[in-house]
């Protein structure tokens, strides 16, 4: 089965760069540039969806099929 | 597909007030799944709130919402459960609201047992009005209050509402986010007085006086001092200190429902002219 990667959007807008994302996720997709939270390598993303989950600030979707 | 939150909020209310790192948006997130799992019918659900950081979670989600006086969310709640029964009543606030000023209120509503679900997120401070230290402080942790170390024995909040007579008592926390939905859905759908508490983190003006010098390391002892029900039922007493039980704490499906019992009353004096 061919693996299929999910969309992640950052709403720039709502990040309040707590870094929680970056830090708890399990594959390290994401990083911090600058001010906000960034996807930094999408092919490691095993949409567990943990970065959607603890956001506190409604600031990532992971959009899946 | 990515859960859509902005179905239920306010439009135009994002990006809310809560610091960078504040639990209480992954609470509200929680109860926003929770809500679309039981299909709640907006209009006929009230959240009702006291006044403090977590006090302002009602004014994002779009349903029946009331924003009142410090530590009374349990008594306005009362009300409005009382003048409609049928109606779904969720009631949110800090520790500081819920222990302190709304202590009474707060033990009066799990002894009645009315159908009413309480999520509180405990902080252990005040944060809103500068860190004054709360009656969930632990002992010897420091405020803007107490700079030389808290005296007070803090609140063990689950305890509490399971001595004051609440029917349902569970407790989450905010780095266990997957968990706080689950949580609060069995507390909505448990008839009689549910209470919910989350342990969450205050970075600003918390963390900050107790040597947490990230909101990562606030939330990693959330997970380090968090150990579910059943998991500690085979650790020693030893292993337990200092731990905190998550899950499903008490649940009691015995004990008369305080709506159901009035509406007997009702019933009685009609009988008795």
């Amino acid at each position: 089965m061919e693996k299929t990667l999910p969309k992640i959007e950052i709403i720039e807008k709502y990040c309040k760069g707590c870094h929680i994302c970056v830090e708890f996720c399990p594959k390290d997709v994401l990083e911090m540039k600058g001010f906000y939270a960034s996807v930094k390598n999408l092919e490691a993303c095993i949409k567990c969806m943990q970065c959607e989950l603890r956001c506190p600030d409604f600031a990532i979707k992971v959009i899946t099929e | 597909m990515a859960f859509d939150y902005e179905k239920y909020l306010r439009p135009g209310k994002l990006p809310h007030i809560w610091c960078p790192g504040c639990g209480h948006g992954i609470v509200m997130k929680g109860l926003i799944r929770a809500m679309d799992t039981l299909k709640l019918d907006m209009k006929n659900t009230a959240i009702v709130s006291g006044i403090g950081c977590a006090s302002r979670l009602p004014g994002y989600i779009d349903c029946c919402t009331l924003h009142t006086a410090h530590g009374r969310a349990a008594a306005f709640a009362t009300g409005v459960k009382m003048a409609k029964p049928e109606m779904n009543v969720i009631l949110c606030g800090g520790d500081g609201d819920g222990t302190a000023i709304g202590g009474n209120h707060f033990i009066h509503a799990c002894r009645r047992n009315i159908d009413m679900t309480y999520i509180i997120m405990n902080n252990y401070i005040y944060g809103m009005t500068g860190g004054q230290f709360s009656p969930c402080t632990p002992t010897g942790h420091k405020a803007s209050t107490t700079p030389y170390g808290n005296p007070d024995p803090g609140f063990d909040i689950a305890k509490l509402a399971i001595g004051a007579g609440a029917t349902f008592v569970a407790r989450g926390t905010a780095f266990h986010a997957n968990q706080i939905d689950k949580l609060i859905v069995e507390a909505i759908q448990h008839k009689g007085f549910s209470v919910v508490e989350i342990l969450d983190d205050c970075p600003t003006t918390y963390g900050r006086r107790n040597k947490y010098k990230s909101v990562i390391e606030m939330m990693n002892r959330l997970k380090e001092v968090a150990v579910p029900v059943k998991a500690a039922e085979k650790m020693t007493a030893e292993q337990l200190v200092g731990k905190v039980l998550t899950g499903v704490l008490y649940k009691e499906e015995s004990k008369p429902e305080y709506t159901a019992e009035y509406a007997k009353v009702i019933e009685r004096a009609k009988a008795a002219k």
